[in-house]
């Protein structure tokens, strides 16, 4: 795949450790190496399940192939990219915040049901273009309100968020069910499904293409927080937050603030990811609908450590896999949820190679110093986290 | 009349929060385990899923609910020795490996019950009930408490035990020492990375023994994805719990009842959306945590891989 722009991109970004054009050149193969063995060590375990299945991995992969980037099949890709990329961002500004937002199905899916319900009236009664950007904002806006109740609990008490985010996230699916079965119902069917969008009053396609232009608007948007993360103030206060939330509060940054703002940007391209969705590709929502492109993005922001342009190729790459996938899965008859394995595969080789990696010393972590603490003080008061940040220092 | 219907509707509370709340409880107790000595366990409800798939398998072939949870325990302490050999003994990182086995118990028991069983779903009988004499005529409350599998009775014993080898053997100071003060636990020539390695162990038996209760005994069947974020609520009734079996157990009972409260409020004849029912726990658990949880304590070695030497 073409990966090789993203890693350029990566080792732009990453702290030029060892000087020298030799030591820059090995670094960039290391990463190179680093960022594509955890995938292909996960395609190959794959096959070997499917052996074990008892299908031919080659038809497989090779189906994948055919349906994911022939006949048409990467425009396909293409449009499965908008809301796989936006989540990826959403979740890269809140990973590099040292804030774990693992409430991502929820905010998607409230802004989902929202936006569905709305959109059916709003396109008639408004100018598109209009119609269409104020959706865009009430799903960022669904997104961005659903991470209120974690982010003000870590900010003020140091709640662990993984576990809010979690919960938040299951009571946020089960309001979005109930919008879909309750209010926004369409009469007219008996299926627990939301009025289906006419296709002309969807998001325009890129002409000469049946692309939609929510991948114009989340490829801007990795370009637009690549440069805030890289080139503000913004992106260099979360950063000191990632890596040290003692030394952000030396420096007089208002880390409560901070947290709730990365909070909130977060769930918003989350929520926006999935007006990407409804409006470009299905047009409407049913009930107990799930796709989850949470749990499937999160390998792959860890495999572009962070940077939200080494992310585009990743996600094209994942894009392919699952578009593809999908319909191999289903021709060998197998479920997609195969898909999970090989993504849980890829995080697990990962974890490997990045254990290998710091073995020889070579090339930055997957994670920050910060999110690698987040954890080990959930509960603990402001006390407890000075002095974890002491030991951390003092460990150096 | 009132009164009877009143009784019926509360006797299926109980029954139903028991039920519910024993795979809940074990999971939580192996938990609580793997947090006292200092490991953080985010891939339970991939080993739940793991357990409750080979546990019907168990149950469904070999037509035993033992043999059942036997295999659903092998089928946790499979999915968690990966977590061993990854975060205990390689010290990478638990929150990333708890999430690819959560996400790899997810895909592969649906793939693995999808190539066995393509879409139908064979059902179990159901399981055999020990009735404690005398106990179980006291109305209301005996038929839920004292009717049960005898698993359930197995577990609440267990979280005796689990109190008792905490607070008095030497088994329940290594694994505070490995969870508080790992460096102690070394100087006194105990292993760290083996207590951890252990107890990791242990939790993935009771999560896989948890999620094999709850499609054995629970559901009778086994569908993809079935605990629904139980693997999660575990995790918060730990920490609720403050490491206190007794207290673990009460909080999972209290979310078994919330989790099974749809079946009482039917028999009760109230029809609310099963989509409310189903946040239910969920927003008990947020409630929960605004209030309590500024007080929750978790060990200051938690998710820390131990080197030694490190400082």
């Amino acid at each position: 795949m073409s990966t090789v722009p993203g890693t350029e991109l990566i080792s732009e970004v990453e702290t030029p450790s060892h000087a020298g054009r030799a030591g820059a050149a090995a670094k960039l193969a290391d990463t190179v190496i680093r960022s594509l063995i955890p995938v292909i060590l996960a395609l190959l375990a794959g096959a070997v399940l499917l052996l074990i299945l008892g299908h031919n991995p080659l038809t497989f992969y090779s189906e994948v192939w055919e349906n994911g980037v022939q006949n048409n099949g990467w425009e396909e890709s293409a449009k499965r990219m908008a809301p796989l990329l936006l989540i990826a961002v959403g979740l890269i500004v809140a990973f590099r915040a040292n804030i774990w937002n693992l409430g991502y199905n929820g905010q998607f899916l409230l802004g989902a049901a929202l936006i569905s319900g709305f959109a059916p009236d709003l396109v008639e009664s408004l100018p598109l273009w209009l119609a269409l950007t104020i959706l865009f904002f009430i799903a960022a806006g669904a997104g961005a309100v659903w991470t209120i109740v974690p982010a003000l609990l870590k900010a003020y008490y140091e709640t662990n968020e993984i576990i809010t985010t979690l919960m938040m996230s299951f009571i946020g699916v089960g309001i979005a069910q109930m919008l879909i079965k309750g209010p926004f119902q369409d009469p007219s069917v008996n299926i627990a499904q939301t009025k289906v969008l006419p296709l002309d009053k969807m998001l325009p396609h890129i002409p000469g293409t049946k692309i939609h232009i929510g991948v114009l608007v989340a490829v801007i948007a990795a370009f637009v927080l690549y440069y805030v993360i890289t080139r503000t103030a913004f992106g260099l206060k979360i950063d000191v937050l990632g890596a040290n939330p003692r030394a952000a509060r030396h420096v007089g940054i208002q880390v409560r603030k901070l947290i709730i703002t990365s909070f909130f940007i977060s769930g918003a391209l989350i929520g926006a990811a999935a007006a990407a969705d409804i409006l470009g590709v299905w047009g409407y929502i049913r009930a107990n609908w799930n796709p989850a492109y949470g749990d499937t993005v999160i390998p792959f922001v860890f495999l572009a450590r962070l940077n939200p342009l080494a992310a585009i190729p990743f996600i094209a790459f994942f894009a392919v896999l699952s578009t593809g996938g999908d319909l191999a899965t289903q021709s060998v008859g197998l479920p997609t949820d195969f898909l999970l394995v090989l993504v849980a595969l890829i995080l697990l080789f990962m974890t490997v190679i990045e254990f290998i990696g710091r073995r020889r010393d070579l090339g930055q972590s997957y994670l920050t110093e910060g999110l690698k603490q987040a954890l080990r003080l959930p509960w603990g008061g402001k006390k407890d986290a000075d002095e974890a940040a002491e030991t951390e220092g003092a460990a150096r | 009349m009132s009164n009877l219907f009143h009784q019926t509707v509360l006797t299926a509370l109980i029954s139903g929060g028991v039920i519910a709340g024993v795979p809940l409880l074990l999971t939580a107790l192996g938990e609580t385990i793997s947090e006292r000595a200092g490991v953080l366990n985010l891939g339970l409800e991939g080993m739940m899923l793991l357990g409750a798939y080979l546990g019907f398998i168990g149950a469904y072939y070999g037509h035993s609910s033992w043999l059942g949870f036997l295999l659903g325990a092998i089928g946790g302490m499979i999915a968690c020795s990966l977590m061993i050999v990854l975060c205990v003994w390689l010290g990478l990182d638990q929150i990333v490996v708890g999430i690819a086995i959560t996400l790899a118990g997810g895909g592969i028991t649906s793939v693995l019950q999808g190539a066995q069983f393509g879409t139908t779903y064979p059902r179990l009988g159901a399981t055999a009930t020990v009735d404690i004499p005398v106990l179980h005529n006291i109305p209301v409350i005996g038929p839920g408490l004292f009717e049960q599998h005898l698993l359930v009775y197995l577990s609440l014993i267990f979280v005796g035990v689990l109190t008792w080898i905490f607070h008095r053997t030497n088994i329940g100071l290594n694994l505070l020492a490995a969870g508080e003060k790992p460096e102690a636990l070394d100087a006194a020539g105990v292993s760290v990375i083996a207590t951890r390695s252990w107890a990791v162990l242990a939790t993935g038996a009771l999560a896989g023994i948890g999620g094999a209760f709850l499609s054995i005994v629970g559901a009778g069947i086994f569908t993809p994805f079935m605990t629904q974020g139980q693997g999660y609520m575990a995790i918060v009734i730990c920490m609720l719990g403050r490491g206190k079996p007794v207290w673990v157990a009460l909080a999972s009972l209290l979310f078994g009842i919330s989790l099974s409260i749809t079946t009482a409020l039917q028999l009760a004849g109230i029809n609310i959306s099963t989509d409310v029912i189903n946040m239910l726990p969920f927003i008990a658990i947020m409630v929960a945590l605004i209030i309590f949880g500024r007080r929750s304590y978790l060990p200051p070695a938690l998710a820390l891989p131990y080197v030694r030497g490190a400082r």
